[in-house]
């Protein structure tokens, strides 16, 4: 897009303001952002948003933003605090390193999503794109959780080093199972929890996979919940079914590679 | 006559940590350490020492050590000590030198003016741990062309036996009488292992080994030893070899002291006689005659194996190759000069021949030009020393690559070149059981399953790299090649760009 | 006979061959139905930050109607003698029924236009020799590609041409005024090379006969690519991945008649461990495939809209390394890099989903609208 003149965002209560994002640069939207951040905005509602980059990434606050349209590549990217609702699909690279906020997509997302994150939530109605929670890594008391209400497509939590990752499998038809291959290929930290079938072959090979315990349960009925309140799901009916735990079968899976001389 | 010769190694031996415990002595084979009954004192014959190491590591206090002899020749650009001696061996013996390994001359090696590439930022490079990395190879004759049938697509096309390797490295023809039982016996079953194959060489297949027949490549040389219809049925490959590249254009002569019973058993020869190679094969005098053996062979196995033709590289390998493919063989060896071998003349293991990166690169060119190089897997073998020489010789063009001296170093040979003497201490190239039993096939199994386990996941690091996830995007890919210190005549034979350009 | 280095003009450093990232889109109406440039410009132009304004270009189906019977020449001339020489080879091997500048709008500031023809052409008979006609037009578009000194051909298809330039795929667009153009089929593309040839041959799409290319992504297998196509007689002299993958298909599905599924699984084929599974006649044309035609994987990362008369297909590398979003909205069948350019032509949709890796997505014309799909799932109450 090419760009036009921003247009002064339409306050429309105290602290809400609409802006109209049809023409504006990823640069021109995202200082209107920040601009009304400074001036203490807590909820924005962005209209008409097309492929516009970065959306949430340097607020450091923790406003409310309602996105309408498709947003760009790098949603929340580096976030640190907002909470984000798209109306809509996410493309690649939503929640990229994000430090923490919540990133609510009522659709799907693209690859990458969750790639790197440190904290923070994501939570997907339908299904994520190709290494979604790649690298996703927990520290200290930062967990981070991304919670896809479908299903997933290959390397879902690829080197996954911390946090959590939910698959509630809601988009598979009675004996469909998930596509996804190497899931969980060079995990090794972090759980994921899945609904619906997957066969051995499908796994990557440094994953093993468990019964859910109480605690398990525990974490997996927090995390739905939170869920089925954003899309409006009963959370008991997302909790019936089989779940497996997918953990890391070693801290460090490659022990065995080097030889030193 | 008295000889001439000096010793060419010290044997140091530290009496502080010598316990006299003679392992040093059962440990030779060349006669070297021995008990001195008068001073009762274990020493040693440094005249006979080869600098095996076999003492050296298998003395429990480590109070050995192997040193090359400091006794210097007034400094002579030509008439080096080697020159000498090797002057002074044929004075006294007036025969032709014999020699074991592959040559050690410094001929250029190209594999180190080669550097490989890397992907940064224009592509990603693929991590070979997490995200699938494909080393299958596929050996054997590929058509033009397939024909599918729209719709219900149904392959209409039948394709010749193709073989699958998991690893694109293969155990180099090591015939069994220059190697024991057991040295055949650990290849198989790491090539089994590791889903490749091992290559019998031209003294047939014990029938302990048959069960190893699906990763077994039998040979069939020019003395057709052990050749018969079991022998051809059990392998997946069959081999014609014409020539090695430690020995182009030379047969081979099996010492009848190494024709053991079982040895002459397998060989279908009588125990204790010369086992004799002919330098050519007697029913090939020509290509035409080529072609009629590998129809023989194909004939004799019902058209269910590929068919390979061995040949040492030399200066013509490009239009022989040719020649080779349109004789109707489904796979070509290339053997370089710096192969190696049990036993050759070494002055032809030192001067015939030409260097296999060359061989390959111009092979694999010509029969691109003449649109047949899918009609013919190709192997190079001849010197690869480790995987980064692998991924080299396949980006010239080879689908994979033998390897001899590699397996036998993983076996404990030191490469002393001592192999024609039949006294390999290391139990590896003899068949006097008392040294075979040093290779136990449960370790020397493991030890080479090892080597190629390092060498793959070395192989897919480098792939990965390149942003390549399958072999196949490699094989004569030269971009991923460029050269350091080449001239132009090099660089474009290889058919590679100099590094920086 | 090569007496001309396409390469030079494309690639003056001399580079294994040129890079370039990329934004792509296609639309295509499967009833047939034409449609002008208008959409497919913005929705490109929205991915501006994809390209860096050193190419862009569009193909377009169904555009010729009147000379549809006819190979339609698009050529770019560097300089009279050019046209002169290239008029000349045309009019002794084909029958020309017209020839005439393209038109273009003088107003748009692109640098380095060079002069812009077009030619409807029916080969002589007695050229031919009993050749296949497409096999002919070939051979005439690498004469005049690697022996005519400042002359061009960038598409050679019928019913169908490519428009590009060295410029942003909006700007070429309004210098070739694609708005007042119609077609049932279009694909654009905006090009991020790594160097800059300035030369208007190297953007894409890349078109041989009515097959185009749009790529984004680079080819690591290029080298082994182009060698075993250099087998076949392909010449290629613009060193691009692109250049590759449109003979290829040329090769695979017009020479050797593979049906679209085979030759993809050729481009992107499964991982062994994948035939394995198979059952046992589907696994062994997979090996064969692959056996065979390994030298035509496409390694690394990649996204490909191809086009030919009636088809579209998008397709990525077999682990996904470059993004694509499909969506379909009543006869209307879309493909893209990013789904924002897409919902801006299109805001409702029927259907939007990402295709797995290395499965195509396909549109014909008539009949079913997307016949092979590599959705993750019906995306159920996505649009």
């Amino acid at each position: 897009m090419t760009g036009k003149e921003p247009t002064s965002p339409a306050v429309t209560a105290r602290d809400s303001v609409q802006i109209d994002a049809a023409g504006l640069t990823t640069q021109q939207l995202n200082d209107l952002l920040r601009r009304a951040v400074a001036d203490g905005i807590k909820k924005i509602e962005l209209r008409n948003v097309c492929g516009q980059r970065y959306i949430g990434t340097d607020l450091g606050q923790p406003v409310e933003i309602d996105i309408y349209g498709t947003p760009g590549n790098d949603l929340g990217s580096f976030m640190d605090g907002p909470r984000i609702r798209v109306h809509g699909n996410a493309q690649d690279g939503c929640g990229n390193t994000m430090n923490h906020g919540e990133i609510v997509v009522y659709g799907h997302a693209g690859d990458i999503t969750g790639l790197s994150a440190r904290d923070g939530k994501i939570f997907v109605r339908d299904y994520v794109g190709y290494r979604a929670a790649i690298h996703m890594k927990e520290y200290q008391e930062r967990k981070p959780a991304l919670v896809i209400g479908g299903t997933a497509q290959d390397f879902l939590g690829e080197y996954m080093a911390g946090g959590t990752v939910i698959v509630l499998g809601m988009e598979l038809k009675p004996g469909e199972k998930h596509r996804a291959r190497f899931i969980g290929t060079g995990m090794h930290g972090g759980a994921i929890y899945l609904r619906g079938e997957v066969e051995k072959y499908q796994l990557g090979k440094e994953v093993g996979v468990k019964e859910l315990d109480d605690n398990d349960r525990a974490a997996l009925g927090s995390l739905v919940g939170e869920f089925a309140r954003h899309f409006s799901y009963e959370a008991e009916a997302l909790l019936q079914g089989k779940f497996i735990k997918l953990v890391p079968l070693y801290l460090r899976p490659y022990g065995r590679l080097y030889a030193y001389g | 006559m008295k000889t001439y010769l000096p010793n060419r190694f010290i044997v140091e031996r530290d009496p502080a940590r010598c316990i006299q415990c003679e392992v040093c002595v059962n440990q030779c084979s060349f006669d070297v350490n021995y008990r001195d009954a008068d001073e009762d004192e274990v020493r040693s014959r440094e005249e006979n020492c080869v600098g095996c190491h076999r003492c050296v590591l298998f003395c429990p206090t480590r109070a050995l050590n192997i040193r090359r002899t400091p006794l210097d020749y007034r400094e002579n650009a030509n008439w080096r000590p080697e020159i000498i001696e090797d002057i002074i061996r044929q004075a006294e013996s007036g025969g032709i030198l014999l020699t074991g390994m592959g040559t050690d001359k410094a001929h250029p090696i190209y594999w180190d003016r080669l550097v490989l590439n890397a992907s940064q930022v224009t592509n990603p490079s693929i991590d070979p741990l997490r995200e699938p990395m494909e080393l299958r190879t596929y050996l054997g004759r590929k058509p033009d062309s397939l024909t599918v049938e729209p719709g219900s697509l149904a392959l209409k096309t039948k394709l010749a036996p193709q073989v699958a390797i998991e690893v694109p490295i293969l155990f180099s023809a090591l015939s069994y009488g220059a190697v024991s039982i057991n040295v055949h016996k650990s290849l198989a079953r790491a090539a089994t292992e590791m889903g490749t194959l091992f290559n019998t060489g031209e003294g047939g297949l014990h029938r302990k080994l048959y069960k190893y027949g699906a990763n077994t490549i039998c040979q069939v040389a020019s003395g057709r030893f052990g050749v018969h219809p079991d022998y051809l049925n059990v392998g997946r490959i069959l081999e014609i070899k014409i020539g090695q590249g430690a020995k182009p254009g030379i047969g081979g002569h099996l010492p009848g002291e190494k024709v053991s019973a079982e040895v002459a058993a397998t060989r279908m020869i009588p125990k204790g006689t010369d086992a004799l190679s002919p330098a050519p094969q007697h029913d090939i005098y020509s290509i035409e005659d080529l072609a009629q053996l590998i129809s023989a062979l194909k004939e004799a196995t019902n058209y269910t194996k590929p068919v390979s033709v061995k040949i040492a590289a030399v200066h013509n390998a490009a239009a022989i190759a040719s020649g080779i493919a349109r004789a109707g063989a489904d796979i070509i060896a290339l053997d370089g000069i710096r192969g190696a071998t049990g036993a050759a003349p070494k002055i032809i293991r030192d001067n015939v021949g030409i260097p296999i990166e060359l061989a390959i690169a111009a092979v694999d060119t010509r029969l691109r030009q003449e649109g047949i190089r899918n009609q013919v897997s190709l192997i190079a073998a001849g010197g690869i020393r480790n995987s980064g020489d692998v991924i080299k010789a396949i980006a010239l063009g080879a689908d994979a690559v033998y390897i001899g001296t590699a397996a036998l170093v993983a076996l404990g040979c030191t490469v002393c070149q001592q192999c024609h003497t039949g006294k390999c201490a290391w139990g590896i190239c003899t068949s006097d059981l008392r040294l075979t039993k040093r290779i136990n096939p449960d370790i020397g199994a493991q030890r080479l399953v090892n080597l190629l386990r390092g060498w793959s996941l070395e192989i897919k690091e480098m792939l990965g790299g390149m942003g390549v996830n399958a072999l196949e995007s490699l094989r004569g890919n030269r971009l991923h090649l460029r050269g350091v210190g080449l001239t132009d005549t090099e660089l474009e034979i290889l058919g590679v760009k100099m590094a920086g350009a | 006979m090569i007496d001309r280095d396409m390469n030079k003009l494309n690639n003056p450093y001399n580079d294994d061959k040129v890079i370039s990232a990329c934004s792509l889109f296609g639309m295509m109406d499967v009833s047939g139905k034409v449609f002008s440039g208008k959409d497919i410009i913005r929705a490109i132009a929205n991915m501006h930050v994809r390209s860096n304004g050193l190419g862009g270009g569009f193909a377009v189906y169904g555009l010729y109607p009147r000379y549809a019977d006819y190979y339609a020449f698009h050529l770019m001339y560097m300089n009279k003698q050019a046209r002169t020489e290239t008029e000349d080879l045309l009019k002794e091997n084909f029958h020309m029924v017209l020839a005439e500048e393209i038109p273009v709008n003088p107003c748009i500031a692109v640098s380095n236009a060079p002069g812009l023809w077009r030619y409807f052409l029916e080969p002589e008979a007695a050229s031919l020799n009993g050749r296949p006609a497409d096999d002919f037009v070939i051979e005439k578009v690498m004469q005049i590609n690697t022996c005519i000194e400042g002359a061009f051909v960038f598409s050679s298809g019928k019913n169908m041409g490519v428009f590009k330039g060295a410029a942003y795929p909006e700007d070429i667009a309004s210098y070739f005024r694609l708005e007042e153009y119609a077609g049932y089929l279009w694909t654009a593309h905006g090009r991020f090379p790594t160097n800059t040839p300035g030369w208007w041959g190297g953007a894409h799409p890349f078109n041989i006969l009515d097959w185009t290319v749009v790529h984004n992504g680079e080819i690591s297998s290029y080298g082994i690519n182009r060698r075993y196509l250099e087998m076949f007689g392909y010449a290629c002299t613009l060193q691009t991945d692109t250049e590759v993958i449109a003979y290829a298909v040329d090769l695979l599905m017009r020479r050797h008649k593979l049906p679209l599924e085979a030759a993809v699984s050729v481009l992107a084929p499964a991982f062994w461990e994948e035939i394995e599974r198979m059952p046992a006649a589907k696994q062994e044309l997979h090996r064969a495939l692959r056996t065979v035609y390994g030298s035509l994987l496409l390694n690394g990362p990649f996204t490909v809209i191809i086009a030919r008369q009636g088809e579209m297909m998008g397709l990525t590398d077999r682990i996904r390394l470059r993004p694509l979003t499909a969506a379909t909205r009543g006869d209307m069948f879309f493909l893209s890099s990013e789904e924002s350019a897409i919902r801006l032509v299109c805001p409702e949709l029927d259907r939007a989903w990402i295709p797995m890796g290395g499965e195509p997505v396909i549109a014909r014309l008539g009949g079913t609208k997307v016949v092979a799909e590599g959705a993750v799932a019906a995306a159920k109450g996505a649009c």
